[in-house]
């Protein structure tokens, strides 16, 4: 199909897994902030995401195929941007008329892909190992008749060096968001004058709300976990 | 009578032969300008002196001089137009300028635009797009239906006008940081979208206008706005939003 090798389509593809993806943050900070209010619903929670097969084989998936092709397309949309201005002008006033968000989604995307290396290695790595190498789907600790979830994360968040690589990342995903998510409405054309001003104001309060919440709960963990 | 203070200004500008020479940023000093002359006139009262001294004038575009031909054009200290909002080059006056000032005076930058001479640059990329779909077809056999007999919404009939405002001066494109044809193309396109008449042949006008934009090497859309903020004529980046939907419906249904 010549339609779909247009930077239209590939901006509704980015538009799309962008929105998913903040769905899906959504998701995971409710989830986290179990963490802060109830250490043993944060476990049910854990052990339930972690053991549905509907979630673990159909949602984990389809999480993944919305990062890889937010990710590629995103190489590919950047490519394109470079190759079209060959030679760059000697003085450029680009503040003048937009904002440094919307210039640089491609240095705020690679940390945070930098950040979702570091996660994955932390989180998703020893998951898989636990459950599908080791065989070990019970959610347990070693030895112990409570669940391993809950005190994992605290483990998670001691090293100052990570906490602060954590703030950061969610510091440049928020810079992503505040253009990204009133981006994604404008490519997929549902935007106009009724619905603009509302779309911005909601993704203001998103990009600056759930990144600001997992900071707090990663400075919580950090905080209590440091007496 | 009052004396009015008179501008003396440092002039970095763009100089390259030719299509194929490398050009180079060039150093002018120029002296008494008045605040009330505009742009351009500027760039005459230069080109005189370098004629006189018997060097190459500096080559730009220009026609109309009163910002409704789209041909002016150059990106002046870093944005298309210049500084001023809603105005083009040649509606652009001395007065926005200070004493003492370094003004930077490039072409505009795009693959899509070849430079042609110094400031001048090749804009026939925008004609092929026009070319391409910017157009309805009527039959001109004398049995025309007269267009004020088709009744149109208000709010349609005034949203179109706007889009047809576009003058094609291509300064969406110099100040985009991807070089997108989105908002002039998006223009176009939404002209005939918003009208009865456009309806025909709508599908295929956005399609191929879409396709052919992408073929002369225009950028993608990063939806910054930089262009909707330096359009001389005020277009609306909600004509990106609304081209989008027309292409969206047009590539799953065509
Ligand atoms: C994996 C790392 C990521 C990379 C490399 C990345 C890269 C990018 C790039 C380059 C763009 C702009 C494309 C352009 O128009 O020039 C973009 C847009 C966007 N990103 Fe990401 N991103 C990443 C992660 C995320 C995450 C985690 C979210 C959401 C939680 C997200 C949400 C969005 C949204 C909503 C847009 C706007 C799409 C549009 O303009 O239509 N991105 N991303
Ligand atoms: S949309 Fe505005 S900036 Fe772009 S070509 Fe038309 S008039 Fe010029
Ligand atoms: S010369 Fe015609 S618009 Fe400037």
């Amino acid at each position: 199909m010549e339609n779909s090798k247009t930077s239209i389509f590939r901006k509704v593809l980015m538009a799309l897994s962008g929105l998913f993806l903040v769905i899906f943050l959504l998701q995971h900070f409710v989830i986290n902030s179990l963490s802060v209010i109830s250490p043993d619903s944060f476990n049910e929670v854990s052990h339930f995401m972690g053991t549905n097969p509907l979630v673990q084989f159909l949602l984990q998936p389809v999480l993944m195929f919305g990062v890889v092709l937010h990710l590629g397309m995103g190489m590919v949309i950047e490519q394109k941007n470079r190759k079209a201005r060959p030679i760059k002008y000697a003085f450029s006033n680009a503040s003048a008329n937009s904002s440094w968000m919307s210039r640089n989604m491609i240095i705020t995307g690679i940390t945070v892909m930098l950040f979702l290396g570091l996660h994955f290695y932390d989180f998703w790595v020893p998951e898989m190992n636990t459950k599908y190498v080791e065989g070990n789907m019970s959610g347990m600790l070693d030895g112990e008749d409570s669940y391993r979830y809950f005190t994992e994360l605290q483990h998670k968040f001691v090293s100052p060096v990570r906490i602060g690589i954590y703030c950061l990342s969610f510091i440049f995903l928020s810079l992503h968001l505040l253009h990204g998510f009133q981006s994604s409405f404008q490519s997929v054309g549902f935007k106009n004058r009724k619905f603009a001003p509302t779309i911005a104001k909601l993704g203001n309060i998103y990009a600056v709300a759930i990144p600001l919440g997992f900071i707090f709960i990663a400075l919580f963990h950090f905080i209590n976990s440091s007496h | 009578m009052s004396t009015v203070k008179t501008l003396n200004l440092t002039l970095k500008i763009w100089r390259q032969k030719n299509n194929i020479a490398k050009g180079s940023l060039e150093t002018y000093p120029i002296s008494d300008i008045s605040p009330d002359s505009s742009f351009l006139e500027m760039l005459d009262i230069l080109n005189g002196g370098l004629i006189e001294k018997g060097e190459s004038p500096v080559t730009f575009d220009h026609d109309c001089r009163e910002g409704i031909c789209g041909s002016c054009s150059l990106y002046i200290n870093g944005e298309p137009h210049g500084p001023s909002r809603l105005v083009t080059t040649c509606q652009l006056h001395m007065r926005s300028f200070k004493d003492g000032e370094t003004i930077y005076i490039e072409p505009f930058r795009a693959k899509a635009f070849p430079v042609i001479k110094d400031l001048m640059v090749d804009r026939s990329a925008f004609d092929r797009i026009q070319h391409a779909g910017g157009y309805i077809s009527v039959n001109t056999s004398g049995n025309t239906q007269d267009a004020n007999s088709i009744p149109i919404e208000k709010e349609n009939a005034d949203e179109a006008f706007y889009s047809a405002a576009c003058i094609g001066c291509g300064a969406c494109v110099a100040a985009c940081k991807n070089a997108s044809a989105s908002l002039f193309v998006a223009a176009k396109v939404s002209q005939y979208a918003l009208l009865p008449q456009g309806q025909v042949e709508a599908k295929d006008r956005v399609l191929n206008m879409v396709k052919q934009a992408e073929k002369e090497g225009f950028g993608p859309c990063s939806n910054t706005g930089a262009c909707e903020v330096e359009c001389p004529k005020g277009i609306s980046i909600e004509n990106i939003a609304r081209m989008n939907r027309e292409f969206l419906s047009a590539a799953i249904t065509k």
